[in-house]
């Protein structure tokens, strides 16, 4: 099958923004490497004045799971960009070992904690949302989550917020 | 205007709206940048960033992000926000005439 790229037309050019004024964020991952990225994104697209929202879906629900986000950790078995071989990244332990060694790196350049960083997000003004389908599938609650999260929204709600604006799925 | 006593137009400034030149900056110039940034009501609070945003320039030759400012320039993330609706880290070093801050978080 061939593949076209669609170039667009030079009227459509002239109302594309050269400006990003609008971003969605959707955080699907619950290691600490798959939760930081969408953390960072959202907190510089407010520092640059872009509205943004934040979207937590299936095992990123944790990043806003007022129990276990300050126990999120990076996986040490599977990740090839740790240079660490599977038997060892394996050892009980190892995970929280890795955790607590990058937690320090991460403190030497002010890097906030998650729980901090969220908070933090949440008071740039951007706006905090839990994925319906996964709350249902995992048991949750509203009580479940921080108080920050505005609201459990169903995909098509997603969509709605995103309107006019880009998504990014982390 | 008030505004009109202070002339900018020999300023050199980015396609972003940064002063190329921090040394060209003057107090006499901070009404007339933040009217330029949509802020008309210059309150205490703004200058107290603006100085902030200022001095940390001088000392560490750069800007202090959003974080930084949220730490230690006595002002709350909400209330930068709520200052600086676009941005505060990048509003106030135009209005402080310094460079962009540089930094992630």
């Amino acid at each position: 099958m061939a593949i076209m790229a669609i170039e667009p037309t030079m009227e459509q050019r002239a109302f594309m923004p050269a400006t990003i004024e609008k971003v969605s964020i959707i955080v699907s991952k619950g290691s600490l490497d798959g939760i930081y990225p969408g953390l960072i994104m959202a907190n510089g697209a407010r520092a640059e004045g872009i509205e943004a929202n934040m979207f937590f879906t299936f095992f990123g629900l944790d990043a806003i799971h007022k129990t276990r986000h300050e126990h999120i950790k990076i996986a040490t078995v599977g990740n090839p960009g740790l240079h660490l071989s599977t038997w060892l990244g394996g050892v009980p332990g190892m995970s929280s070992v890795m955790t607590h060694y990058l937690a320090s790196k991460m403190e030497k350049i002010d890097i906030p904690t998650i729980p901090e960083f969220i908070e933090m997000i949440a008071d740039t003004g951007c706006g905090l949302f839990a994925c319906k389908a996964s709350v249902d599938l995992f048991g949750l609650t509203k009580e479940d989550f921080i108080p920050q999260v505005q609201d459990i929204i169903t995909v098509g709600e997603f969509y709605e917020k995103a309107a006019g604006g880009q998504i990014i799925y982390t | 205007m008030t505004t009109a006593t202070v002339d900018l137009t020999d300023i050199a400034r980015n396609d972003e709206g940064f002063f190329l030149d921090p040394e060209q900056w003057t107090e006499a110039m901070v009404p007339a940048l933040a009217m330029f940034e949509g802020i008309i009501d210059l309150t205490d609070r703004h200058w107290q960033i603006i100085r902030f945003m200022r001095s940390e320039y001088l000392e560490k030759g750069t800007g202090p992000t959003v974080r930084v400012l949220g730490k230690a320039s006595g002002v709350s993330i909400k209330e930068l926000y709520q200052l600086f609706p676009k941005g505060p880290a990048k509003i106030a070093a135009r209005i402080a005439g310094i460079p962009k801050p540089r930094g992630c978080i």
